[in-house]
Protein backbone atom coordinates (compact mmCIF):
# COMPACT_ATOMS: atom_id res chain seq x y z
CA UNK A 1 0.00 0.00 0.00
CA UNK A 2 1.48 3.25 -0.82
CA UNK A 3 1.59 6.08 1.42
CA UNK A 4 -2.04 8.26 2.61
CA UNK A 5 -2.84 11.98 1.89
CA UNK A 6 -6.13 11.46 3.71
CA UNK A 7 -7.15 9.75 6.83
CA UNK A 8 -10.67 10.21 7.54
CA UNK A 9 -11.59 8.07 11.09
CA UNK A 10 -14.57 7.62 13.19
CA UNK A 11 -15.76 10.90 11.55
CA UNK A 12 -19.46 12.16 12.71
CA UNK A 13 -21.18 15.40 11.59
CA UNK A 14 -24.87 16.31 12.49
CA UNK A 15 -26.83 18.59 11.30
CA UNK A 16 -28.70 19.80 14.68
CA UNK A 17 -30.01 16.80 16.01
CA UNK A 18 -29.62 15.04 12.71
CA UNK A 19 -26.52 12.87 11.79
CA UNK A 20 -25.20 13.16 8.43
CA UNK A 21 -22.25 10.92 9.06
CA UNK A 22 -22.35 8.21 11.23
CA UNK A 23 -18.68 7.17 11.93
CA UNK A 24 -16.62 7.77 8.11
CA UNK A 25 -13.59 5.60 8.27
CA UNK A 26 -11.50 5.84 4.64
CA UNK A 27 -8.49 6.95 3.46
CA UNK A 28 -7.31 9.03 0.33
CA UNK A 29 -3.52 7.32 -1.43
CA UNK A 30 -1.11 10.38 -2.18
CA UNK A 31 -1.13 10.62 -5.74
CA UNK A 32 -4.08 8.56 -6.38
CA UNK A 33 -7.52 9.65 -7.46
CA UNK A 34 -10.08 7.65 -5.18
CA UNK A 35 -13.54 8.11 -5.53
CA UNK A 36 -16.59 8.12 -2.98
CA UNK A 37 -20.45 6.90 -4.71
CA UNK A 38 -23.49 7.33 -2.95
CA UNK A 39 -27.06 7.83 -3.42
CA UNK A 40 -28.37 11.14 -2.90
CA UNK A 41 -28.85 11.85 0.43
CA UNK A 42 -25.85 9.49 1.95
CA UNK A 43 -23.87 12.29 3.45
CA UNK A 44 -21.27 12.67 0.65
CA UNK A 45 -21.06 16.03 0.61
CA UNK A 46 -21.52 16.21 4.01
CA UNK A 47 -18.13 14.83 4.00
CA UNK A 48 -16.51 17.18 1.29
CA UNK A 49 -17.93 19.89 3.60
CA UNK A 50 -16.48 18.80 7.01
CA UNK A 51 -13.05 17.75 5.09
CA UNK A 52 -12.87 21.47 3.80
CA UNK A 53 -13.56 23.47 7.36
CA UNK A 54 -17.11 24.39 6.39
CA UNK A 55 -18.83 22.26 8.47
CA UNK A 56 -17.85 21.11 12.35
CA UNK A 57 -16.72 17.50 13.17
CA UNK A 58 -18.88 16.55 16.36
CA UNK A 59 -16.44 13.45 16.61
CA UNK A 60 -13.63 11.90 14.90
CA UNK A 61 -10.53 12.83 12.80
CA UNK A 62 -9.34 14.14 9.84
CA UNK A 63 -5.24 13.63 9.01
CA UNK A 64 -3.79 15.37 6.17
CA UNK A 65 -0.24 13.65 5.93
CA UNK A 66 -0.54 13.13 9.82
CA UNK A 67 -1.84 16.61 11.01
CA UNK A 68 -5.20 17.22 12.23
CA UNK A 69 -7.52 19.49 9.92
CA UNK A 70 -10.70 19.46 12.46
CA UNK A 71 -10.59 22.51 14.25
CA UNK A 72 -8.96 24.45 11.90
CA UNK A 73 -11.00 27.18 10.14
CA UNK A 74 -11.78 26.34 6.43
CA UNK A 75 -9.49 29.67 4.92
CA UNK A 76 -6.62 27.33 7.43
CA UNK A 77 -7.34 24.43 5.45
CA UNK A 78 -6.58 25.75 2.40
CA UNK A 79 -3.16 26.99 3.59
CA UNK A 80 -2.59 23.14 4.41
CA UNK A 81 -2.95 22.59 0.99
CA UNK A 82 -6.52 20.96 0.53
CA UNK A 83 -8.98 23.04 -2.07
CA UNK A 84 -12.50 22.08 -2.81
CA UNK A 85 -14.65 22.54 -5.67
CA UNK A 86 -17.83 22.85 -4.23
CA UNK A 87 -21.06 21.17 -5.57
CA UNK A 88 -23.17 23.23 -8.59
CA UNK A 89 -19.53 24.61 -8.93
CA UNK A 90 -20.35 28.13 -7.61
CA UNK A 91 -18.30 30.46 -9.51
CA UNK A 92 -18.94 33.90 -9.07
CA UNK A 93 -21.18 35.35 -11.17
CA UNK A 94 -21.02 38.70 -11.67
CA UNK A 95 -17.41 38.56 -11.89
CA UNK A 96 -14.66 38.20 -14.66
CA UNK A 97 -13.24 34.79 -15.29
CA UNK A 98 -9.92 36.44 -14.09
CA UNK A 99 -11.11 37.86 -11.32
CA UNK A 100 -12.57 34.43 -10.21
CA UNK A 101 -9.11 32.91 -10.77
CA UNK A 102 -7.59 35.99 -8.79
CA UNK A 103 -9.99 35.10 -6.01
CA UNK A 104 -8.81 31.39 -5.64
CA UNK A 105 -5.32 32.67 -4.86
CA UNK A 106 -6.79 34.88 -2.04
CA UNK A 107 -3.71 33.06 0.52
CA UNK A 108 -0.84 33.93 -1.76
CA UNK A 109 1.47 37.03 -2.36
CA UNK A 110 3.72 36.39 -5.25
CA UNK A 111 2.26 38.43 -8.26
CA UNK A 112 4.44 36.66 -10.51
CA UNK A 113 3.31 33.13 -9.34
CA UNK A 114 -0.71 34.21 -9.66
CA UNK A 115 -0.22 35.55 -12.92
CA UNK A 116 2.45 32.47 -14.18
CA UNK A 117 -0.49 30.31 -12.12
CA UNK A 118 -3.09 32.29 -14.28
CA UNK A 119 -1.80 31.35 -17.17
CA UNK A 120 -0.93 27.83 -17.13
CA UNK A 121 -4.78 27.63 -16.09
CA UNK A 122 -5.45 29.17 -19.52
CA UNK A 123 -3.20 27.24 -21.07
CA UNK A 124 -5.25 24.03 -19.43
CA UNK A 125 -8.28 25.42 -20.01
CA UNK A 126 -8.03 27.51 -23.26
CA UNK A 127 -12.07 28.14 -23.06
CA UNK A 128 -11.29 30.28 -20.04
CA UNK A 129 -8.46 32.18 -22.02
CA UNK A 130 -11.32 33.29 -24.92
CA UNK A 131 -13.92 34.14 -22.65
CA UNK A 132 -11.58 36.04 -19.61
CA UNK A 133 -12.88 39.38 -19.41
CA UNK A 134 -16.21 37.85 -19.94
CA UNK A 135 -18.71 37.47 -16.51
CA UNK A 136 -18.48 33.79 -15.26
CA UNK A 137 -22.44 33.93 -14.56
CA UNK A 138 -22.31 34.14 -18.75
CA UNK A 139 -20.39 31.26 -19.15
CA UNK A 140 -21.71 27.52 -20.32
CA UNK A 141 -21.93 24.95 -17.12
CA UNK A 142 -18.95 23.10 -18.70
CA UNK A 143 -16.57 26.01 -18.76
CA UNK A 144 -18.27 27.24 -15.34
CA UNK A 145 -17.17 23.60 -14.05
CA UNK A 146 -13.66 24.48 -15.22
CA UNK A 147 -13.34 27.80 -14.28
CA UNK A 148 -14.30 25.86 -10.46
CA UNK A 149 -11.35 23.20 -10.70
CA UNK A 150 -9.04 26.40 -12.27
CA UNK A 151 -10.01 28.91 -8.95
CA UNK A 152 -9.38 25.56 -6.68
CA UNK A 153 -6.06 25.03 -8.20
CA UNK A 154 -4.87 28.80 -8.24
CA UNK A 155 -4.00 28.08 -4.20
CA UNK A 156 -2.01 24.99 -5.09
CA UNK A 157 -3.26 22.39 -3.32
CA UNK A 158 -1.80 19.16 -3.10
CA UNK A 159 -5.34 17.46 -2.56
CA UNK A 160 -8.31 18.63 -4.42
CA UNK A 161 -11.82 17.63 -3.28
CA UNK A 162 -14.05 17.46 -6.22
CA UNK A 163 -18.38 17.30 -5.46
CA UNK A 164 -20.04 15.96 -8.22
CA UNK A 165 -18.21 17.68 -11.20
CA UNK A 166 -20.37 15.73 -13.49
CA UNK A 167 -23.73 17.17 -11.93
CA UNK A 168 -26.01 18.62 -14.45
CA UNK A 169 -23.70 17.92 -17.86
CA UNK A 170 -23.89 17.10 -21.05
CA UNK A 171 -21.89 13.54 -21.87
CA UNK A 172 -19.47 15.38 -24.14
CA UNK A 173 -18.77 17.83 -21.26
CA UNK A 174 -18.54 14.85 -18.65
CA UNK A 175 -15.98 13.59 -20.61
CA UNK A 176 -13.87 16.63 -20.86
CA UNK A 177 -13.96 17.06 -17.36
CA UNK A 178 -12.33 13.36 -16.51
CA UNK A 179 -9.99 13.89 -19.26
CA UNK A 180 -8.86 16.71 -17.30
CA UNK A 181 -9.08 14.75 -13.96
CA UNK A 182 -7.33 12.35 -14.92
CA UNK A 183 -4.27 15.17 -16.71
CA UNK A 184 -4.29 16.72 -13.11
CA UNK A 185 -3.65 13.65 -11.28
CA UNK A 186 -1.01 12.55 -13.86
CA UNK A 187 0.63 15.76 -13.27
CA UNK A 188 0.58 15.10 -9.16
CA UNK A 189 -1.96 15.75 -7.48
CA UNK A 190 -3.89 13.66 -5.38
CA UNK A 191 -7.75 13.95 -5.97
CA UNK A 192 -11.14 12.83 -4.07
CA UNK A 193 -14.12 12.86 -5.87
CA UNK A 194 -17.49 12.25 -5.20
CA UNK A 195 -19.57 11.26 -8.38
CA UNK A 196 -22.55 9.77 -8.95
CA UNK A 197 -21.28 8.93 -12.16
CA UNK A 198 -19.90 5.27 -11.80
CA UNK A 199 -19.28 4.87 -15.33
CA UNK A 200 -16.81 7.25 -15.68
CA UNK A 201 -15.11 7.64 -12.32
CA UNK A 202 -14.10 4.02 -13.08
CA UNK A 203 -12.36 5.37 -15.85
CA UNK A 204 -10.07 7.63 -13.77
CA UNK A 205 -10.61 6.12 -9.98
CA UNK A 206 -8.36 3.91 -8.54
CA UNK A 207 -10.03 3.37 -5.20
CA UNK A 208 -13.20 3.48 -4.35
CA UNK A 209 -15.84 3.85 -1.68
CA UNK A 210 -18.83 3.70 -1.26
CA UNK A 211 -21.18 5.55 1.62
CA UNK A 212 -24.98 4.98 2.54
CA UNK A 213 -26.87 6.71 5.06
CA UNK A 214 -23.53 7.87 6.39
CA UNK A 215 -21.05 5.02 7.05
CA UNK A 216 -18.94 3.60 4.02
CA UNK A 217 -20.37 0.41 3.14
CA UNK A 218 -17.49 -1.01 0.01
CA UNK A 219 -14.25 -0.06 0.08
CA UNK A 220 -12.18 -2.02 -2.85
CA UNK A 221 -10.60 -1.34 -6.21
CA UNK A 222 -11.70 -0.77 -9.72
CA UNK A 223 -12.29 -4.60 -10.28
CA UNK A 224 -13.72 -5.30 -7.07
CA UNK A 225 -16.06 -2.64 -7.74
CA UNK A 226 -17.27 -4.02 -10.95
CA UNK A 227 -17.91 -7.66 -9.69
CA UNK A 228 -19.79 -6.41 -6.82
CA UNK A 229 -23.51 -7.39 -7.43
CA UNK A 230 -25.39 -5.04 -5.31
CA UNK A 231 -23.53 -1.76 -6.89
CA UNK A 232 -23.41 -3.15 -10.44
CA UNK A 233 -27.08 -3.75 -9.85
CA UNK A 234 -27.47 0.19 -8.32
CA UNK A 235 -24.76 2.30 -10.00
CA UNK A 236 -23.51 0.36 -13.12
CA UNK A 237 -27.07 -0.92 -14.11
CA UNK A 238 -29.16 2.02 -14.27
CA UNK A 239 -26.21 4.36 -15.12
CA UNK A 240 -25.49 2.20 -18.25
CA UNK A 241 -28.77 3.87 -19.99
CA UNK A 242 -27.25 7.25 -19.87
CA UNK A 243 -23.99 6.60 -21.04
CA UNK A 244 -23.39 7.62 -24.43
CA UNK B 1 -23.22 81.15 -7.47
CA UNK B 2 -22.77 79.84 -3.53
CA UNK B 3 -25.73 77.85 -3.96
CA UNK B 4 -24.05 76.10 -6.99
CA UNK B 5 -20.80 75.62 -5.07
CA UNK B 6 -22.58 74.88 -1.79
CA UNK B 7 -24.41 72.02 -3.38
CA UNK B 8 -21.59 70.85 -5.27
CA UNK B 9 -19.96 71.20 -1.46
CA UNK B 10 -22.86 68.64 -0.47
CA UNK B 11 -22.58 66.13 -2.85
CA UNK B 12 -19.04 65.51 -2.32
CA UNK B 13 -19.51 65.20 1.31
CA UNK B 14 -22.56 62.52 0.46
CA UNK B 15 -20.51 60.65 -2.13
CA UNK B 16 -17.67 60.06 0.67
CA UNK B 17 -20.71 59.06 2.81
CA UNK B 18 -22.10 56.53 -0.16
CA UNK B 19 -18.36 54.72 -0.94
CA UNK B 20 -18.11 53.69 2.91
CA UNK B 21 -21.32 51.66 1.92
CA UNK B 22 -19.86 50.78 -1.02
CA UNK B 23 -16.87 48.90 0.42
CA UNK B 24 -19.26 47.38 3.20
CA UNK B 25 -21.92 46.50 0.37
CA UNK B 26 -19.04 44.94 -1.92
CA UNK B 27 -18.64 41.99 0.60
CA UNK B 28 -22.74 41.70 0.55
CA UNK B 29 -23.14 43.39 3.87
CA UNK B 30 -25.69 45.52 4.78
CA UNK B 31 -24.82 48.54 7.32
CA UNK B 32 -26.68 50.81 8.76
CA UNK B 33 -23.50 52.26 10.78
CA UNK B 34 -22.05 54.39 8.55
CA UNK B 35 -24.03 57.55 9.81
CA UNK B 36 -22.31 56.47 13.00
CA UNK B 37 -19.05 56.48 11.89
CA UNK B 38 -19.86 59.94 9.86
CA UNK B 39 -20.85 61.47 13.22
CA UNK B 40 -17.87 60.50 15.04
CA UNK B 41 -15.83 61.84 12.01
CA UNK B 42 -17.77 65.29 12.58
CA UNK B 43 -17.72 65.50 16.17
CA UNK B 44 -13.99 64.40 16.37
CA UNK B 45 -12.64 66.41 13.29
CA UNK B 46 -14.79 69.89 14.98
CA UNK B 47 -13.41 69.71 18.50
CA UNK B 48 -9.93 69.15 17.42
CA UNK B 49 -9.77 72.64 15.29
CA UNK B 50 -12.15 74.31 17.45
CA UNK B 51 -11.34 73.26 20.91
CA UNK B 52 -7.46 71.96 20.32
CA UNK B 53 -6.71 74.91 17.36
CA UNK B 54 -5.53 71.93 15.27
CA UNK B 55 -5.25 72.35 11.39
CA UNK B 56 -7.71 71.14 9.51
CA UNK B 57 -5.99 67.63 7.50
CA UNK B 58 -4.84 66.51 10.61
CA UNK B 59 -8.09 67.00 12.52
CA UNK B 60 -9.45 64.66 9.58
CA UNK B 61 -6.61 62.43 9.95
CA UNK B 62 -7.56 61.34 13.48
CA UNK B 63 -11.36 61.50 12.57
CA UNK B 64 -10.90 58.54 9.60
CA UNK B 65 -8.43 56.51 12.22
CA UNK B 66 -11.23 57.12 15.24
CA UNK B 67 -13.69 56.55 12.25
CA UNK B 68 -11.70 53.46 11.46
CA UNK B 69 -11.00 52.19 14.64
CA UNK B 70 -14.96 52.16 15.70
CA UNK B 71 -15.75 50.54 12.43
CA UNK B 72 -13.53 47.61 12.92
CA UNK B 73 -14.18 47.26 16.75
CA UNK B 74 -18.03 47.41 15.50
CA UNK B 75 -17.24 44.98 12.68
CA UNK B 76 -16.08 41.90 14.83
CA UNK B 77 -19.07 41.07 16.71
CA UNK B 78 -21.71 42.77 14.07
CA UNK B 79 -20.73 40.61 10.98
CA UNK B 80 -20.88 37.48 13.02
CA UNK B 81 -24.84 37.87 11.94
CA UNK B 82 -25.96 38.36 8.64
CA UNK B 83 -28.81 39.40 6.33
CA UNK B 84 -31.60 41.53 8.44
CA UNK B 85 -29.97 40.74 11.89
CA UNK B 86 -27.20 42.84 10.35
CA UNK B 87 -29.26 45.70 9.56
CA UNK B 88 -30.88 46.23 12.91
CA UNK B 89 -27.45 45.58 14.85
CA UNK B 90 -25.75 48.19 12.55
CA UNK B 91 -28.94 50.27 12.96
CA UNK B 92 -28.93 49.96 17.09
CA UNK B 93 -24.92 50.74 16.58
CA UNK B 94 -25.66 54.25 14.58
CA UNK B 95 -28.33 55.17 17.02
CA UNK B 96 -26.40 54.58 20.29
CA UNK B 97 -23.81 57.02 18.57
CA UNK B 98 -26.13 59.50 17.64
CA UNK B 99 -27.53 59.37 21.24
CA UNK B 100 -24.01 59.31 22.87
CA UNK B 101 -23.64 62.71 21.01
CA UNK B 102 -27.56 64.07 22.27
CA UNK B 103 -25.81 63.74 26.26
CA UNK B 104 -22.36 64.39 25.20
CA UNK B 105 -21.42 68.01 26.28
CA UNK B 106 -17.97 69.15 26.49
CA UNK B 107 -17.24 72.82 26.76
CA UNK B 108 -14.58 75.25 27.53
CA UNK B 109 -15.07 78.87 28.39
CA UNK B 110 -13.61 80.73 25.13
CA UNK B 111 -14.06 84.79 26.57
CA UNK B 112 -17.18 85.42 27.00
CA UNK B 113 -18.22 82.38 24.79
CA UNK B 114 -18.61 78.63 25.43
CA UNK B 115 -17.74 76.54 22.82
CA UNK B 116 -17.84 72.89 22.23
CA UNK B 117 -20.48 70.41 21.74
CA UNK B 118 -23.47 70.51 23.67
CA UNK B 119 -25.97 67.87 24.24
CA UNK B 120 -29.21 67.94 22.38
CA UNK B 121 -28.00 71.63 21.49
CA UNK B 122 -25.53 70.54 19.19
CA UNK B 123 -22.40 71.80 18.34
CA UNK B 124 -22.03 75.48 17.11
CA UNK B 125 -19.37 77.86 15.74
CA UNK B 126 -17.41 75.33 13.66
CA UNK B 127 -15.41 78.03 12.23
CA UNK B 128 -12.05 76.52 10.74
CA UNK B 129 -12.81 77.89 7.12
CA UNK B 130 -14.49 81.22 7.74
CA UNK B 131 -11.48 81.95 10.67
CA UNK B 132 -8.39 80.91 7.99
CA UNK B 133 -10.21 82.97 5.25
CA UNK B 134 -11.32 79.90 2.74
CA UNK B 135 -13.46 81.39 0.19
CA UNK B 136 -16.59 78.57 -0.63
CA UNK B 137 -14.78 78.14 -3.73
CA UNK B 138 -11.86 76.94 -2.09
CA UNK B 139 -13.75 74.70 0.24
CA UNK B 140 -15.51 72.79 -2.87
CA UNK B 141 -12.54 72.13 -4.25
CA UNK B 142 -10.64 70.95 -0.95
CA UNK B 143 -13.55 68.48 -0.69
CA UNK B 144 -13.91 67.53 -4.26
CA UNK B 145 -9.58 66.79 -4.14
CA UNK B 146 -10.49 64.38 -1.21
CA UNK B 147 -13.34 62.52 -3.04
CA UNK B 148 -11.52 62.11 -6.06
CA UNK B 149 -8.33 60.76 -4.02
CA UNK B 150 -10.58 58.30 -2.45
CA UNK B 151 -12.79 57.48 -5.43
CA UNK B 152 -9.01 56.38 -7.32
CA UNK B 153 -8.26 54.52 -4.46
CA UNK B 154 -11.12 52.56 -4.57
CA UNK B 155 -11.37 52.00 -8.17
CA UNK B 156 -7.47 50.69 -7.95
CA UNK B 157 -8.75 48.56 -5.32
CA UNK B 158 -11.34 47.10 -7.77
CA UNK B 159 -9.03 46.45 -10.62
CA UNK B 160 -6.87 44.85 -8.22
CA UNK B 161 -7.10 40.99 -6.35
CA UNK B 162 -8.12 42.89 -3.30
CA UNK B 163 -11.27 44.07 -5.36
CA UNK B 164 -12.03 40.77 -6.71
CA UNK B 165 -11.79 38.94 -3.02
CA UNK B 166 -14.01 41.81 -2.01
CA UNK B 167 -16.96 40.68 -4.26
CA UNK B 168 -16.38 37.30 -4.31
CA UNK B 169 -17.61 37.02 -0.65
CA UNK B 170 -20.39 39.62 -1.50
CA UNK B 171 -21.52 36.88 -4.34
CA UNK B 172 -21.20 33.61 -2.74
CA UNK B 173 -19.74 33.20 0.90
CA UNK B 174 -19.86 29.63 0.55
CA UNK B 175 -17.58 29.62 -2.45
CA UNK B 176 -15.11 31.85 -0.88
CA UNK B 177 -14.74 29.94 2.04
CA UNK B 178 -13.64 26.79 -0.53
CA UNK B 179 -11.30 29.25 -2.00
CA UNK B 180 -9.85 29.81 1.22
CA UNK B 181 -10.84 32.95 1.86
CA UNK B 182 -10.80 34.64 5.43
CA UNK B 183 -14.44 35.85 5.29
CA UNK B 184 -14.77 37.14 8.40
CA UNK B 185 -11.16 39.44 7.96
CA UNK B 186 -12.19 40.36 4.82
CA UNK B 187 -15.29 41.70 6.14
CA UNK B 188 -13.98 43.36 8.81
CA UNK B 189 -11.37 45.14 6.48
CA UNK B 190 -13.96 45.93 4.25
CA UNK B 191 -16.11 47.75 7.37
CA UNK B 192 -12.93 49.37 8.59
CA UNK B 193 -12.25 51.34 4.90
CA UNK B 194 -16.18 52.14 4.95
CA UNK B 195 -15.35 53.33 8.57
CA UNK B 196 -12.42 55.89 7.25
CA UNK B 197 -13.80 56.79 4.52
CA UNK B 198 -17.36 57.96 6.71
CA UNK B 199 -14.86 59.22 9.28
CA UNK B 200 -13.64 61.78 6.83
CA UNK B 201 -16.43 62.53 5.38
CA UNK B 202 -17.89 63.73 8.12
CA UNK B 203 -15.00 65.57 9.47
CA UNK B 204 -15.50 67.33 6.29
CA UNK B 205 -19.59 67.85 6.63
CA UNK B 206 -18.80 69.44 10.17
CA UNK B 207 -16.52 71.87 8.97
CA UNK B 208 -18.70 73.37 6.01
CA UNK B 209 -21.65 73.34 7.81
CA UNK B 210 -20.27 74.62 11.01
CA UNK B 211 -22.88 73.24 13.24
CA UNK B 212 -23.86 69.68 13.87
CA UNK B 213 -26.32 68.35 15.76
CA UNK B 214 -27.25 65.10 17.09
CA UNK B 215 -30.58 64.54 14.42
CA UNK B 216 -28.37 65.31 11.37
CA UNK B 217 -26.94 61.22 12.59
CA UNK B 218 -30.02 59.36 12.33
CA UNK B 219 -31.54 56.61 10.22
CA UNK B 220 -32.46 58.99 7.65
CA UNK B 221 -28.61 60.03 7.21
CA UNK B 222 -27.68 56.06 7.56
CA UNK B 223 -30.41 55.20 4.38
CA UNK B 224 -29.61 57.72 2.01
CA UNK B 225 -25.82 55.93 2.68
CA UNK B 226 -26.76 52.77 1.75
CA UNK B 227 -29.10 53.92 -1.22
CA UNK B 228 -26.31 55.88 -3.06
CA UNK B 229 -24.69 52.74 -4.16
CA UNK B 230 -27.39 50.27 -4.52
CA UNK B 231 -29.23 52.57 -6.39
CA UNK B 232 -25.91 53.58 -8.68
CA UNK B 233 -25.01 50.15 -8.69
CA UNK B 234 -21.92 48.17 -7.14
CA UNK B 235 -20.08 47.73 -10.52
CA UNK B 236 -17.91 50.97 -9.70
CA UNK B 237 -17.66 53.62 -7.82
CA UNK B 238 -18.93 56.15 -10.22
CA UNK B 239 -22.49 54.83 -9.90
CA UNK B 240 -22.25 55.87 -6.19
CA UNK B 241 -21.42 59.59 -7.75
CA UNK B 242 -24.01 59.50 -10.28
CA UNK B 243 -26.84 58.15 -7.56
CA UNK B 244 -25.26 61.03 -5.30
CA UNK B 245 -25.86 63.80 -8.40
CA UNK B 246 -29.55 62.43 -9.17
CA UNK B 247 -30.67 62.22 -5.45
CA UNK B 248 -29.00 65.52 -3.64
CA UNK B 249 -29.16 67.59 -7.01
CA UNK B 250 -31.86 66.58 -9.17
CA UNK B 251 -34.59 64.97 -6.73
CA UNK B 252 -33.63 67.00 -3.83
CA UNK B 253 -32.89 70.25 -5.10
CA UNK B 254 -34.13 70.24 -8.86
CA UNK B 255 -37.60 69.59 -7.71
CA UNK B 256 -37.70 71.99 -4.92
CA UNK B 257 -40.17 73.62 -6.99
CA UNK B 258 -43.03 70.83 -6.84
CA UNK B 259 -43.16 72.33 -2.96
CA UNK B 260 -44.80 69.73 -0.76
CA UNK B 261 -44.88 67.02 -4.01
CA UNK B 262 -41.13 66.69 -4.35
CA UNK B 263 -40.74 64.39 -0.95
CA UNK B 264 -43.77 61.64 -3.38
CA UNK B 265 -42.29 61.81 -5.94
CA UNK B 266 -38.82 61.51 -4.78
CA UNK B 267 -39.59 57.94 -3.52
CA UNK B 268 -41.65 57.20 -6.44
CA UNK B 269 -38.97 58.09 -8.45
CA UNK B 270 -36.09 55.85 -6.53
CA UNK B 271 -38.72 53.21 -6.53
CA UNK B 272 -39.02 53.59 -10.77
CA UNK B 273 -35.15 54.10 -10.62
CA UNK B 274 -34.99 50.72 -9.43
CA UNK B 275 -37.33 48.91 -11.38
CA UNK B 276 -35.71 50.41 -14.39
CA UNK B 277 -32.25 49.06 -13.47
CA UNK B 278 -32.08 47.11 -10.96
CA UNK B 279 -28.68 46.29 -10.90
CA UNK B 280 -28.00 49.85 -10.50
CA UNK B 281 -27.93 53.09 -12.58
CA UNK B 282 -24.26 51.90 -13.65
CA UNK B 283 -24.00 48.07 -13.46
CA UNK B 284 -21.61 45.40 -14.82
CA UNK B 285 -22.96 45.79 -18.12
CA UNK B 286 -23.03 49.45 -18.51
CA UNK B 287 -19.38 49.35 -16.77
CA UNK B 288 -18.07 46.74 -19.92
CA UNK B 289 -19.84 49.01 -22.71
CA UNK B 290 -17.96 52.21 -21.31
CA UNK B 291 -14.70 50.03 -21.29
CA UNK B 292 -15.34 49.04 -24.59
CA UNK B 293 -15.83 52.46 -26.13
CA UNK B 294 -12.69 53.86 -24.60
CA UNK B 295 -10.30 50.88 -24.74
CA UNK B 296 -11.51 48.92 -27.73
CA UNK B 297 -7.88 47.98 -29.05
CA UNK B 298 -7.02 46.26 -25.47
CA UNK B 299 -10.59 44.37 -25.56
CA UNK B 300 -9.72 43.15 -29.12
CA UNK B 301 -6.20 41.54 -28.06
CA UNK B 302 -7.98 39.58 -25.05
CA UNK B 303 -10.60 38.04 -26.82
Amino acid sequence: MSAEILKVSGLATSYGKIEALKGVDLRVESGKVTCLLGPNGAGKTTLMMTIAGILQARRGSILLEGKQLVGLSPANIVTQGVALVPENRLVFPQMSVRENLLAGAYQRNDKVGIAGDIERMYTRFPRLRERSEQLAGTLSGGEQQMLAVARALMSRPRLLLMDEPSLGLAPMVVADIFRIISELNRDGTSIFLVEQNAHMALQVAHHFYLMEQGKVTFDGTPGELAEDEVIQRAYLGTSRRSDP
Amino acid sequence: MDFYLGLIQIIGVHTLLGLSAYCVLQTGQVSLAQAGFFAIGAYVAGMLTVLGHWPLIPALIVAAVLGGATACAVGFPALRVKGLMLVVATTAFGEAVRLFFFNFNYQLERGELKIGPHGGEGFRQIRYFPENGWSTLEVAIFIWVIVVIVMAALWWMDRTRAGAVLRAVGQDEFASQSSGINITAVKVTAMTVGGVIAGIGGGLFAHYTTHIEHVQFGVALASFAIAYPILGGLSNVFGTLIAVIFIQGFLIEGLRFMGDWRNLLFGGLIVLAMNVRPRGLIDENTSALFKRALWPRKDRAGA
